[in-house]
């Protein structure tokens, strides 16, 4: 089987979670006697190709164009169709970016092929590949196989391999060979403007050793004072999972999850959240996690060190009273 | 400006979930709105107060649908499509989007507009899969929305606090991110005169759609834990100090 994953760049700097895909392309190749090629797109990018090149793959395939220098779904879906179609890869992989879910369902589309997204690992059952995701939002794991003849798509939630794994060629570098595609500029309809982040925020949890996260278990804005007494006593930070924010409840910088900061504190005191793959991947690399919740079976208890199946209520004035006595 | 938005209903979020087989249990469990969606619905409510027009509301799914259409009806959408289909949970992103299409098809909307993702299959393709099948430009993960001179003027969110804007032609798929805006309650008066909405009920086979399944979904089951999570019992009180001794001695983090 021939795979070829697709890396992610954007002005100049690598979207990490392409080495971590490539590391996944690589585990199956050596599982299924496959081979894996690494493709990047853009424009100017010799240096990237160099890079993959020593990774120990078959070969980087570089798409190069004039309006391929910033990222469109249009464009990279009309020069990713030319390329699959000359290279005929088997299983096309993507890190599961913003970008990705941007543009991917819609190429697998255009070749009558379907995606599956957002996997967090496969099985090889004797030469049937099955992707495993997460549904019903973490509570349930799903093996998924393809249907119909290739090419496959289907992308890694970022996290799910280890880029540190990632094997290094072992005679020096693999042939980068240049794929010339041809987009009109016409054809790229939606123009991209420029790239800002908003005001600066005032906190940065990414430095904050320990954190205290609330979720919809918290249930009304009145509610939060008692999770930053609970903070404040442990001399934390505050933080929420997306819906907190959504509300208005807490501002958007106090935000932990795929759209908002991603931390790795000594220490994650999870209240009343149910622990959604966007919230995990934010804050799965703490060091010690705690969940507190009141649905024994929330997901948020697969990756905590410590659980406690209760009422948050109740608990948050305790473990308040209980940190202050500790100091 | 004519919106039609697409609207999932989901297992409500409290829902204790019993897996049969490759689905779950459908009989003993509520059904909601796709929150994702509600987002969606509340901007296409927004944008047509702003720019006049129609919102059409577009669900896929068995009988039980129609609860979650009137909903959309009761907060001001015009009318609905309700594609009735009994056993649309096993349709895969493709055939769900191919269905979909052939009824947007069938309309003349200048915008289509989708929730990030759903609560239950959680693949977020059926905006993207949309703009192709119906070969329309699209933006994802929109933020905000500006409407001028025919065109779109999007806030789009991106990773790590980055955002983009970006200008995009009409007519258009945008899937919208959750936040984008403050989600209105169905008023008494709303939920009235959605009793005289047409709902316009139809079948997969009646729009001439046929699907060939890409993927499929083996099983679900509950995911094999990673970490073992040591539990604390008793009282709050006793739960506290038994998690700051943790804490302070075993783990060391305090």
């Amino acid at each position: 089987m021939k795979i070829l994953v697709i890396t992610e760049q954007r002005q100049g700097k690598w979207n990490n979670a392409s080495f971590e895909t490539l590391a996944a392309a690589q585990q199956i190749a050596k599982d299924t006697s496959s081979t894996v090629s690494a493709l990047v797109i853009g424009k100017g990018i010799a240096a990237f190709a160099d890079e993959l090149a020593a990774k120990n793959i078959a070969e980087v395939l570089k798409v190069e164009d004039d309006v391929l220098e910033a990222y469109t779904a249009d464009g990279y879906c009309v020069a990713l169709k030319q390329v699959i179609e000359s290279a005929k890869p088997e299983l096309v992989l993507f890190p599961h970016t913003y970008q990705v879910r941007d543009f991917a369902p819609k190429l697998a589309a255009m070749l009558g092929k379907g995606m599956i997204g957002d996997c967090i690992g496969y099985r090889n059952e004797s030469g049937k590949l099955v992707f495993v995701r997460q549904m019903f939002q973490g509570k349930t794991a799903a093996d998924v196989i393809f249907v119909g003849a290739a090419p496959w798509f289907a992308s890694f939630q970022s996290g799910a391999f280890r880029a540190d794994l990632l094997a290094r060629h072992p005679s020096g570098k693999a042939p980068v060979n240049a794929v010339s595609v041809t987009v009109n500029a016409e054809q790229i309809r939606t123009r991209p403007l420029d790239l800002f982040k908003e005001a600066k925020s005032a906190v940065d949890l990414t430095q904050a050793p320990l954190i205290v996260a609330i979720g919809r278990g918290i249930k009304a804005p009145e509610n939060i004072p008692q999770a930053e007494a609970l903070a404040k006593a442990l001399g934390g930070e505050i933080a929420a999972s997306r819906p907190i924010c959504d509300e208005g409840w807490l501002p958007m910088e106090r935000q932990i999850g795929s759209s908002g900061q991603t931390v790795a504190p000594k220490l994650y005191l999870a209240l009343g959240i149910s622990g959604a793959i966007q919230h995990v991947v934010g804050m799965k690399g703490a060091r010690t996690i705690v969940a507190i919740n009141k649905d024994a079976n929330a997901p948020i208890f697969e990756i905590a060190d410590y659980g406690v199946v209760g009422d948050i209520f109740e608990i948050m004035p305790a473990l308040t009273e209980e940190l202050q006595k500790a100091k | 400006m004519n919106i039609i938005v697409c609207i999932k209903q989901v297992p409500a979020k409290d829902a204790p979930l019993a897996i049969a087989g490759n689905w779950i249990k459908e009989s003993d469990i509520g059904f909601e709105m796709n929150e994702p969606d509600s987002y969606a619905l509340e901007e296409a409510l927004r944008l047509k107060e702003k720019h006049g027009g129609e919102v059409i509301a577009l669900s896929l799914g068995p009988e039980r649908v129609k609860q979650t259409i009137k909903e959309a009806l009761a907060k001001g959408a015009d009318r609905a499509i309700h594609i009735v289909d009994e056993n649309f949970a096993q349709l895969d992103p493709l055939g769900s989007a191919k269905t979909l299409a052939a009824a947007i098809q069938k309309e003349k909307a200048d915008l289509v507009l989708t929730g990030l993702q759903s609560d239950d299959h959680g693949l977020g393709q059926t905006g993207v899969l949309l703009a192709g099948l119906l070969d329309l430009p699209h933006a994802t993960i929109i933020m905000q929305i500006e409407v001028a001179d025919g065109k779109l003027k999007l806030k789009r969110e991106l990773e790590a606090g980055w955002f983009q804007h970006l200008e995009c032609p009409l007519p258009a798929v945008l899937s919208i991110q959750s936040g984008i805006n403050k989600v209105r309650y169905a008023t008494l008066k709303g939920i009235m005169s959605a009793k005289k909405k047409e709902i316009a009920a139809m079948s997969r086979e009646s729009l001439g759609v046929s699907v060939e399944p890409t993927q499929k979904i083996e099983k679900i089951y509950v995911p094999t834990k990673t970490k073992k999570t040591e539990f604390l019992t008793g009282t709050p009180k006793e739960v506290a100090t038994k998690l700051v001794e943790k804490l302070k001695f075993e783990a060391r983090v305090i």
